[in-house]
C-alpha cells in the first residue's frame, strides 16, 4: 500500500536559519503517526509544509501520493488541520462555525447541516451549538476545532498540539476521540510534546529535534532497543555514585538531584545501588518514552 | 514583481474567493443593525452641520460654470467619501484583526482555497462593502431631493469600481504595516488630505494650480467627478478620463496588495 505522507530530504529554511534540515519519513495509512519533539524542533513548519501552507525549501514531499507544490487544492481537499493556536471564528456560533468551514470545501449546505449535526453530537458539543465561540473553555474550543478539521471526511487528520494548556478531563476527552477516529480508520498526523500522549496514542512516531529526526519507530520498541526495560532512579545520590555506576557499566542519565539508571535488570541493580545507599532514595520503574526522550535531547532548558 | 510572477497570482485566483465574500458577509449580517446605521445617520448629520452651517453663509456655488445649490454639491462629495472609508477600512483594520488576531486566513488556507483566493474575497468583500453603505447612503440624501435620477442610478455600480480602488490600497498598507497602529500613517497621510482636499467640500477650482495639479493625481478627486455629475443628473464627455484613471489604477493596486500580503503570510 503506497503511503499517505512521504518525505525525503525534506528542507525548510528561514533565511539562513534551518527549521528542518533533510527529514525522511513515511506515515502508511490507518496509523497514528507521532512528531515529538521539545519546541523548536521543526514539527510545526514539517506540518505547514504537509498541509501545503507553507512552501518547501527542498527536498521531496508527497501526500496521497501527489507533490505538495503540484497539486495543494488537491491534497488540502483531503486532509483535516486542527491547528495549534485557536483561530476558530469568534464572529460565528460553534454551530456556524462548522457550516462556514464545510463550505471552504463546498459542501452544499443541507450536506453541511448534517454533518455539522453529527460532529457536534460526536465531539460532544451538540448541546453548546448556538453559543458563542468566547463563551467557549479552553478545552471545548479543542473538540470544536476537531470537529471542523473533520468537517471534510479528510483521509488524513493533522493534529498540532492537540492537547497543550487544556485540563486533566479535557486531555483524557480528546485523547478518547482520537482513539475512537483511530478505529475508524482515519490516518492520524500528531504532534506533542507529551510523552503519555504519544506513547497511548501513537503506533509510530519520531522524536525530532533542531529540525533533525533522531529516532523513528513504534514507542514502546524503542524504548526497549534505546533505553532497555526498566530504570533505576536514585535522588539526592552521593558525588561517588556516577563513578560506581560507571565501574559496573551501566547507562546512566544525571541532573544535580537525580540520577536514572537504563537497564533491563532493574531489580539487580536495585540491590546494588541499595547495599550502598539508603534505600528509600531509590525506585525501579518501567522505562518510558520520557527516559528515551531526555536521553535523545538533553536536559537543558529549551526557549 | 515580474509578468510571470504577475500571471502566476491572477492564475491563483479562483471563484472560491467568494467563500471568503460569503464569510465576510454572514459576519456583516449578523452586526447588520450596528453596519447600517452608520450610514444613514451621517449624511444627515453632514447635510444639517454643512447644509444647515456653512450652508447659511455660501447658498450656492459655482461649479463647471454652473451654479449649484451647496448642499446639493457636498452630497455626491459624502458618497465619495463614504466608499472610500469603507472599503479602505475594511481591507485595513478588518483585515488585520483577521489575519493578525483572529487567525482566520490560517484556518481558511489548509482548505482547498489558496491564500490568493482568500485576499481576493477580502478586496471582493470590501468592494461590496463600500457600496452597500454607499446605497444606503443614497437612500438618505435621497430624502432631501439631493440626486437627480435615474442618472443617479449609475453611482451605485460605479461605486464597485471605487471601492474595489480603495480596498486594493488599503490590502498594500495591510502588506507592510509592522502593527495595527501603523494604520495612522496611511490614514494621515493619504485618506485624510484625499477627504478635504478631493473637491468634496468645495470646488477646487477655487485652489491654486499647482494645488489642483496634486488634487487631479489624488483617485479621489476623480471619484467624487463622476459621483457628482451622475448625482447632477448629468454624464459629460470628460467623465471617461476619471473612469479612464480609475479602471487603470484599481487593477495594479489589488494586484499589488495581493502580492505583499502573500509576502507577508507565506513563509
Amino acid at each position: 500500500m503506497p503511503s499517505v505522507i512521504e518525505a525525503r530530504g525534506l528542507t525548510k529554511t528561514f533565511g539562513r536559519l534551518g527549521a528542518v534540515n533533510g527529514v525522511s519519513f513515511a506515515v502508511d495509512a490507518g496509523e497514528c503517526y507521532g512528531f515529538l519533539g521539545p519546541n523548536g524542533a521543526g514539527k510545526t513548519t514539517t506540518v505547514k509544509m504537509i498541509h501545503c501552507s507553507a512552501p518547501i525549501t527542498s527536498g521531496d514531499l508527497s501526500v496521497f501520493g501527489m507533490g505538495v507544490r503540484d497539486a495543494p487544492r488537491a491534497i488540502k481537499r483531503r486532509i483535516g488541520v486542527c491547528q495549534q493556536e485557536d483561530n476558530l471564528d469568534p464572529d460565528f456560533s460553534v454551530r456556524k462555525n462548522l457550516t462556514v468551514f464545510a463550505r471552504y470545501f463546498g459542501i452544499p449546505a443541507v450536506q453541511a447541516a448534517d454533518r455539522a449535526r453529527e460532529l457536534l453530537e460526536f465531539m460532544g458539543l451538540w448541546e453548546r451549538r448556538d453559543a458563542r465561540i468566547r463563551e467557549l473553555s479552553g478545552g471545548l474550543k479543542k473538540r470544536l476545532a476537531i470537529a471542523r478539521a473533520l468537517v471534510n471526511d479528510p483521509d488524513l487528520l493533522i493534529l498540532d498540539e492537540p492537547t497543550t494548556g487544556l485540563d486533566p478531563q479535557s486531555r483524557h476527552q480528546v485523547w478518547d476521540r482520537v482513539r475512537t477516529l483511530r478505529r475508524q480508520g482515519k490516518t492520524i498526523l500528531l504532534t506533542t510534546h507529551y510523552m503519555d500522549e504519544a506513547q497511548s496514542l501513537c503506533d509510530r512516531l519520531v522524536i525530532m529535534d533542531h529540525g533533525r529526526i533522531l529516532v523513528e519507530g513504534a514507542p514502546s520498541d524503542l524504548v526497549r532497543s534505546r533505553v532497555g526495560r526498566e530504570v533505576v532512579e536514585v535522588y539526592g545520590f552521593p558525588p561517588d555514585l556516577p563513578e560506581y555506576a560507571r565501574a559496573q557499566g551501566w547507562t546512566f542519565e544525571a541532573d544535580t538531584h537525580r540520577l536514572w539508571i537504563h537497564t533491563d535488570s532493574g531489580e539487580a541493580v536495585f540491590a546494588a545501588i541499595a547495599r550502598l545507599y539508603p534505600a528509600e532514595r531509590c525506585t525501579v520503574r518501567m522505562a518510558g518514552l520520557e527516559d528515551l526522550f531526555l536521553k535523545l535531547t538533553g536536559r537543558e532548558l529549551r526557549e | 514583481m515580474s509578468l510571470a510572477g504577475v500571471g502566476a497570482l491572477v492564475r491563483s485566483v479562483s471563484l472560491r474567493s467568494m467563500r471568503v465574500w460569503q464569510r465576510n458577509r454572514d459576519v456583516y449580517f449578523v452586526t447588520w443593525k450596528t453596519n447600517l446605521f452608520p450610514p444613514l445617520a451621517e449624511p444627515i448629520l453632514y447635510l444639517l452641520a454643512f447644509g444647515a452651517g456653512i450652508g447659511a453663509l455660501v447658498k450656492e456655488v459655482e461649479y463647471r460654470d454652473r451654479m449649484v445649490g451647496y448642499t446639493a454639491f457636498i452630497a455626491p462629495g459624502l458618497l465619495a467619501t463614504q466608499v472610500m472609508f469603507q472599503a479602505f477600512f475594511e481591507t485595513t483594520y478588518n483585515t488585520f484583526v483577521r489575519m493578525h488576531y483572529q487567525r482566520t486566513f490560517d484556518a481558511i488556507i489548509t482548505t482547498p482555497l489558496s491564500l490568493e483566493d482568500v485576499m481576493a474575497g477580502e478586496l471582493l468583500w470590501a468592494t461590496t462593502k463600500g457600496t452597500i453603505s454607499c446605497a444606503v447612503m443614497m437612500v438618505a440624501i435621497s430624502f432631501f431631493g439631493l440626486l437627480h435620477y435615474p442618472h443617479a442610478l449609475l453611482i451605485v455600480p460605479f461605486s464597485l469600481l471605487a471601492g474595489l480602488l480603495f480596498a486594493g490600497l488599503g490590502l498594500c498598507f495591510t502588506g507592510v504595516v509592522p502593527q495595527i497602529d501603523s494604520f495612522n500613517l496611511p490614514t494621515f497621510l493619504f485618506i485624510m488630505p484625499m477627504f478635504l482636499f478631493s473637491g468634496t467640500f468645495f470646488p477646487l477650482d477655487v485652489l491654486p494650480l499647482w494645488a489642483q495639479r496634486i488634487a487631479n493625481l489624488l483617485p479621489l478627486t476623480h471619484v467624487a467627478n463622476v459621483i457628482r455629475e451622475l448625482g447632477l443628473g448629468r454624464m459629460p464627455a470628460d467623465l471617461a478620463w476619471d473612469l479612464l484613471y480609475l479602471v487603470a489604477l484599481a487593477p495594479p493596486l489589488c494586484l499589488l496588495g495581493i502580492h505583499l500580503m502573500k509576502r507577508r503570510l507565506v513563509k
